[in-house]
């Protein structure tokens, strides 16, 4: 053994709590739990709720990054929690918080349906103006074509990105990070004639343009779909198409 | 116990935002520099609009500016904001590859490309505004 640092055998987690029928204000309890070179924070959750306290309540469910449910602030940052090795957060007390910007139902667990609203108002869905009938066979398209929009379609929806938006903490109209990389998605994908019914909801105030390039929902996101980039570049592109129209009324882009 | 509390109604938590959140994490704080600056590179274009206007007055208005801006005081404070306005194009620039993703045929240019086309405009507009003011 030639490392000299001390492994500790417990760690201290402040976790947020907030249970409406018992108290005004949401308060901090901190547990102490056995340390796993191995655990991730959602092990050291799971570990306080099956036996120090079955009442702590959040969010969780696949454990391996791809359902985006266990999001949460660690030390002040939003992470995945099932993602986040305790290991990265030593010595402690590691503070445990629910992701900002959304109303808090109880403990750790957040009340997401704005930006299930949003999600449906950018309409993140392939939109095709005729339907193809089933026999004429797939939409094909190039690996190229792919790649264009593969990025932001690699979003698991775990609404970190917003946690980590002023914008949107001070805005919530702001339709978010994750919301405008998904509709990016689409309008990028060549299978997809729905660009302009997105542009009623994403050219708007609360659209695009509340961004203002803050840069941290992109470097907070799991799995690098960076959604400050699709913002910017649906900003250029909207701007492009304005002039365009305005320099060439009649042509039809 | 909360008497606040309904059974069956949700009462939810909202946390306010304290005015200096900016202060809070190092990338916001830069954030909120890099938006600050802005104001003095609107002032640097009011400067230039306002030499225009005295330019198109007469020489007498053009002398009068000049001899304002060579008051000591006038010159350290334009070299702040020269340092200033640097600042911000710097970091403006730097953000072009991330709004500017360029296809040629079936391949995306390089985001390092991008940015040294951004860096060579600026570079080319440079020499060209030096060499109409200082050598023609």
């Amino acid at each position: 053994m030639s490392e000299a640092v001390a492994v500790p055998k417990t760690v201290t987690l402040e976790v947020f709590r907030y249970r409406p029928e018992e108290e005004v204000d949401p308060t901090f309890e901190s547990f102490e739990i056995p340390y796993h070179p191995e655990w991730m924070i959602l092990d050291a959750l799971n570990y306080i709720k099956d036996d120090l306290d079955g009442t702590l309540s959040y969010r969780w469910a696949c454990r391996m990054g791809v359902c985006g449910s266990c999001g949460m602030l660690a030390n002040g940052r939003p992470v995945l929690t099932c993602a986040t090795y305790l290991e990265t957060l030593l010595p402690g007390p590691i503070r445990i918080e629910p992701l900002e910007g959304f109303p808090v139902i109880r403990d750790l667990v957040g009340d997401i349906g704005d930006f299930m609203g949003k999600l449906s108002e950018v309409k993140a869905w392939l939109i095709r103006e005729e339907e193809k009938p089933v026999e004429e066979g797939e939409y094909l398209q190039t690996p190229s074509q792919l790649d264009d929009y593969k990025q932001y379609s690699m979003c698991i929806n775990c609404m970190l990105c917003y946690s980590a938006c002023p914008i949107y903490r001070l805005e919530p109209e702001f339709i978010g990070p994750a919301a405008i990389a998904l509709a990016q998605r689409y309008n990028m994908d060549s299978r997809d004639e729905g660009a302009e019914q997105r542009m009623d909801v994403l050219s708007q105030h609360h659209g695009i343009w509340d961004c203002t390039l803050v840069g941290e929902c992109s470097d907070v996101c799991p799995k690098d779909v960076d959604p400050a980039g699709a913002i910017q570049r649906y900003k250029v592109s909207a701007t492009v198409d304005y002039f365009k129209s305005l320099l060439m009324p009649r042509s039809s882009s | 116990m909360n008497p606040k509390y309904r059974p069956y109604y949700p009462r939810w938590h909202r946390k306010l935002v304290p005015i200096f959140w900016w202060l809070r994490k190092r990338s916001y704080a830069a954030f909120m520099c890099r938006e600050l600056t802005s104001i003095f590179v609107a002032y640097s274009a009011i400067m230039l609009v306002l030499l225009v206007l005295a330019m198109d007055r007469g020489d007498a208005a053009y002398g009068q500016m000049m001899d304002f801006l060579a008051i000591p005081v006038v010159v350290v404070a334009h070299v702040i904001v020269l340092l200033i306005v640097l600042f911000h194009t710097i970091t403006w620039l730097n953000l072009a590859p991330m709004a500017i993703v360029v296809k040629l045929g079936d391949r995306k240019v390089p985001p390092a490309a991008i940015l040294i086309g951004h860096y060579a405009a600026w570079l080319v507009s440079t020499v060209v505004v030096a060499w109409l003011l200082l050598w023609r």
